[in-house]
């Protein structure tokens, strides 16, 4: 995963605070027992690297700054959780670098997901339409695909 | 309307127009040829004529004879007819004459006689069918009427002798052979005579003449040693018609009904044929018939075999409603609000997209949930910044609707026992950006201990399923009497949990819902009523305007009257899965002492914790008073507890265990007791005296108390005959009826009681049973009197309570009424 901006760790931690009162009444509930309380962002791997989840999307996707608006044809292929290609591609920000973290939405602002830029604003004017712009790394999709993971 | 050309259709009901207006057929009979069957022929203009003629002059011969109903038949007519008439029942007569030449209804020749059950006054008179089968055998196969031999000289297209024969052969054969099938298949026109295949007309002989009216079909119930007959074989359109046959012979029983059959064999037969045809459980169905109408019940029937449409709900936190229904009509929803009850529903008629895969719904703008399960959520209301219990959570439609109107405020525990459906509600909640939510996974009967003071809480009791059993038929047959109640019990186990984890004192809540997706009486109003006996609460109105109010007697149980203002919804009437709806408000925090053991062990352990604790400090006595007072209202439990501190050492050994109903409630308190009671050497085989001594001091400061009211008890107040005198009355409580060994120690106090209320009846029978013993340890029985009489009122007794409650359970529920008076003299 790209690391957080800035941006983001600030926002993630202002929500994170706002859990404090719910956190101190949870406290009641013994760990075996609390299956879930307020929003998982993401889960830290092994190695230390923190995975956002699909359900961080409703908090970061408001700050994003880069964006990606695909074409009503190419939603369903991206909630299947396919990359986005050259031929479904509707909008993308101006100076999205590559490689660079971006929100996905359907050309209804719906946010549906996280991707990473497979390439620059300029070169995805200029390759076919066969070529993958965005790589998918997490769609909504998957609350309906990946329920038993997403705790 | 004008006449119908059907001549299939059947007039119905005893209405005027019935009988006399026939079809136009009746009418066109006389002019065109009849229906043509496989023997008809074509003839020519000139025969159609002469055919017509001879139909004319041969109806006109018998039209004297014949009633103002009759028909004209065709020339065939006064052929075979010894009768004189014939009748021809409006519906009947085309029918037949139709049918007759086509072959089907016609009878097996010979057997048309038993067939006839028309109207006593057409006891003379030949069926059609007899007629066409008389005219069968009599020679003339002419679907036209005509006599083969009049036909043959006047037709131009003359049959040869051997064709008009081979035709009548394969006529009668036709008629014989259909006669069999069609009278499985088609009763309608046929008179109506449920008749196993074997032998119909043998049967119709045996069932007699029915003479019913001629507007109703007849109806035979079979003899009952058909009624094995239909299980090899269940024809079941045959039985559908039989069930509207019964049904509407009950609804108007004394004219309709079969002379010699009682309504329970009306009702048997009908019972199982809609186990048949339905495919229900006998179990079941019987419960249905007990709690619908006739009428409703093949409604409510029907409705489960259909499912109830499809409703979702907005997800206001992240669209409006209005917004929502626009972009899911642009994917080709087809969509309607639901109804002005909801603000956020909507009905989903049909969809060409999955409607459970919409980027809309990926993206948590609604959720599909069933329009009866919005409702528990309206009726709770939930405001901001509450904190709120849900019980039984998964798949968390109901928790996202509470977060939802608390806009993401507040705190909502999110419980559920199963762990696999838990995660449907983490991947719910989050799906739908419901922040406020702690998820835990507990079993609800732990709540109060785990955490308590909850503003709101929201209980949908794990039930049997009987209200959805369009969304899950094998509820039709897997569910028995200790299915429910087993439901039932963990009902009420989650209820009181649920009780005791709302905050009376909140200031904004103090409510519960209970709600289930069930329709049976046991496991609604009988779980409600028992929450209301056993705790401090009581109904309150669910703020909704629609739906049927629950019921206040149902067969031989009664309930309490609030019992009006829950309210149950079916699907055959609302078109919305059945539910029940019930809201509670929490008046007081404390828990009857009568009550104190919950259901479950844990509950009761702590009970029991609890009032050992509370016979140490024993100062509360004084606080406990005016607490009492109220409790002593609800005297039946009062009663329960004292009957069940009279109860012997058996319940004390009961009291180990956790106390299933509320009578163990008392036992709970005197379990407190019992240990106590162990202590002191029981005077009879109770251990109860025993701790009826050691209580007999806090006890005797809790009489004290007491004793304005009971006037009876002011005389012995000197601790030991207090302690013995609340044995006694604890002993009276509890029916002493295996106890008579404690009687004798509650006796002596317990005459004292019986001069103080001539209304306690009970008490002299404690007393009687005493007698015998009088003995000493009245000290002790006067404390477990007491104690009683501090159990009952919920509050603060319990400290000195306890140690009597231990020794004894009370007993069932003739303690109940004992305890009552008792309880009554006691705080009188």
């Amino acid at each position: 995963m790209r690391p957080l901006t800035e941006e983001e760790t600030r926002v993630m931690f202002e929500k994170i605070a706002k859990y404090e009162k719910i956190m101190k009444l949870a406290a009641n509930i013994s760990g075996d027992k609390l299956v879930s309380l307020g929003t998982c962002f993401g889960k830290f791997t092994k190695t230390h690297k923190f995975r956002l989840h699909v359900t961080a999307l409703d908090y970061l996707a408001p700050y994003a700054k880069y964006k990606v608006w695909i074409k009503p044809g190419a939603e369903q292929s991206f909630l299947y959780g396919n990359h986005v290609l050259k031929s479904g591609l509707g909008r993308i920000t101006e100076n999205t670098s590559q490689y660079q973290g971006v929100v996905v939405y359907s050309m209804a602002d719906i946010p549906l997901g996280f991707g990473v830029a497979a390439k620059s604003t300029q070169d995805c004017r200029k390759v076919d339409p066969m070529a993958i712009v965005v790589f998918h790394q997490a769609d909504i999709g998957e609350y309906v695909r990946h329920e038993e993971t997403l705790t | 309307m004008g006449r119908k050309l059907d001549p299939t259709k059947e007039k119905r009901g005893p209405g005027r127009k019935a009988r006399k207006q026939k079809g136009a057929e009746t009418e066109l009979v006389r002019f065109l040829p009849a229906v043509s069957d496989e023997n008809s022929k074509r003839l020519s203009s000139r025969a159609r004529k002469r055919a017509a003629k001879r139909r004319l002059g041969s109806v006109e011969a018998p039209k004297t004879n014949k009633s103002p109903e009759a028909k004209p038949l065709p020339g065939k007519l006064p052929k075979g007819i010894s009768a004189g008439a014939v009748q021809t029942a409006g519906k009947k007569g085309p029918q037949s004459l139709f049918n007759a030449p086509r072959g089907k209804k016609r009878p097996a020749p010979g057997s048309d006689e038993e067939e006839e059950e028309e109207d006593s006054e057409e006891d003379g008179m030949v069926n059609h069918g007899d007629l066409w089968g008389s005219e069968d055998d009599a020679d003339t196969v002419d679907d036209y009427g005509a006599d083969s031999n009049s036909e043959d000289e006047e037709e131009g297209e003359a049959l040869l002798p051997i064709e008009r024969a081979a035709r009548k052969q394969k006529a009668r054969e036709a008629a014989a052979g259909i006669q069999w099938s069609e009278e499985e298949t088609e009763d309608e026109e046929e008179e109506k005579e449920v008749t196993p295949e074997s032998g119909p007309p043998k049967v119709e002989e045996a069932d007699g003449g029915l003479q019913i009216n001629v507007d109703e079909e007849p109806f035979v119930l079979p003899p009952a040693g058909e009624m094995e007959q239909d299980a090899q074989a269940p024809d079941l359109q045959r039985v559908h018609k039989r069930i509207q046959d019964i049904v509407g012979i009950l609804r108007d029983f004394g004219a309709q009904r079969e002379e010699g059959r009682s309504r329970s064999e009306y009702l048997n037969r009908l019972k199982k044929d809609l186990a048949i045809y339905y495919s229900y459980g006998d179990f079941l169905l019987g419960k249905l018939m007990d709690l619908f109408p006739l009428s409703e019940l093949v409604e409510f029937l029907e409705a489960n075999e259909v499912p109830r449409p499809v409703t979702l709900r907005t997800n206001t936190l992240k669209t409006r409603r209005r917004d929502l229904a626009q972009a899911l009509i642009n994917r080709g929803v087809n969509l309607d609000p639901l109804g002005k009850w909801s603000k956020t529903g909507l009905v989903v008629y049909d969809s060409s997209v999955p409607i459970g895969a919409t980027p809309e719904y990926l993206a948590g703008h609604y959720m599909l949930q069933g329009a009866s399960s919005m409702l528990p959520v309206m009726a709770l209301a939930p405001q901001e910044h509450e904190r709120i219990l849900d019980m039984c959570c998964a798949p968390g439609g109901k928790t996202s609707y509470m977060a939802q109107l608390m806009k993401n405020t507040g705190v909502i525990l999110a419980n559920d026992a199963n762990a696999e459906r838990l995660k449907s509600v983490v991947g719910n909640l989050h799906r739908l950006g419901v922040t406020n939510t702690i998820i835990s996974h507990y079993d609800g009967r732990q709540f109060p201990k785990v955490v308590g003071g909850f503003d709101r809480v929201l209980l949908d009791a794990p039930c049997s399923g009987t209200g959805v059993i369009s969304k899950d038929p094998a509820v039709k047959t897997n569910k028995d009497e200790k299915d429910i109640l087993r439901c039932a019990h963990l009902q009420k186990e989650l209820l009181l949990s649920a009780i005791d984890s709302v905050n009376a004192t909140s200031k904004t809540g103090g409510y519960l819902v209970y709600c289930t997706c069930s329709i049976t009486v046991e496991e609604n109003e009988w779980v409600v009523d028992y929450a209301l006996k056993k705790r401090n609460v009581r109904l309150v109105p669910t703020g909704l305007d629609f739906g049927q109010e629950g019921f206040t007697r149902f067969r031989e149980r009664r309930f309490h009257p609030s019992l009006r203002s829950t309210r149950r919804f079916y699907p055959h009437t609302h078109n919305m899965d059945g539910f029940f709806i019930a809201k509670f408000k929490k008046f007081s925090n404390s828990i009857p002492q009568s009550q104190t053991g919950s259901s479950d062990s844990c509950a009761s352990d702590s009970q029991v914790a609890r009032i050992t604790g509370n016979s140490e400090t024993a100062t509360p006595t004084n606080v406990d008073l005016p607490q009492v007072i109220p409790k002593s209202e609800n005297s039946s439990q009062p009663a329960k507890k004292a009957k069940g501190a009279a109860k012997t050492k058996q319940q004390l050994q009961k009291q180990q265990h956790p106390k299933k109903a509320s009578f163990q409630k008392l036992n709970g308190i005197s379990k407190g007791a019992d240990s106590e009671l162990s202590t002191v050497p029981s005077v009879t085989k109770t251990q109860a005296s025993s701790s009826f001594q050691d209580s007999s001091q806090p006890a005797g400061k809790a009489e004290g108390i007491r004793e304005p009211k009971v006037t009876g008890k002011l005389k012995q107040r000197s601790p030991k005959l207090q302690s013995s005198k609340k044995v006694a009355f604890l002993r009276q409580n509890a029916p002493p009826k295996g106890t008579d060994t404690q009687t004798p120690a509650v006796l002596s106090p317990s005459k004292t009681q019986a001069t103080l209320k001539p209304k306690d009846h009970h008490q002299p029978l404690g007393r009687a049973k005493g007698v015998e013993k009088q003995q000493l340890p009245e000290q002790p029985f006067e404390k477990a009197a007491f104690q009683k009489q501090n159990d009952t009122p919920k509050g603060p007794q319990p400290p000195t309570v306890s140690p009597i409650r231990s020794s004894r359970p009370p007993p069932a529920k003739r303690k109940k009424s004992q305890s009552r008076g008792n309880s009554q003299l006691l705080l009188s």
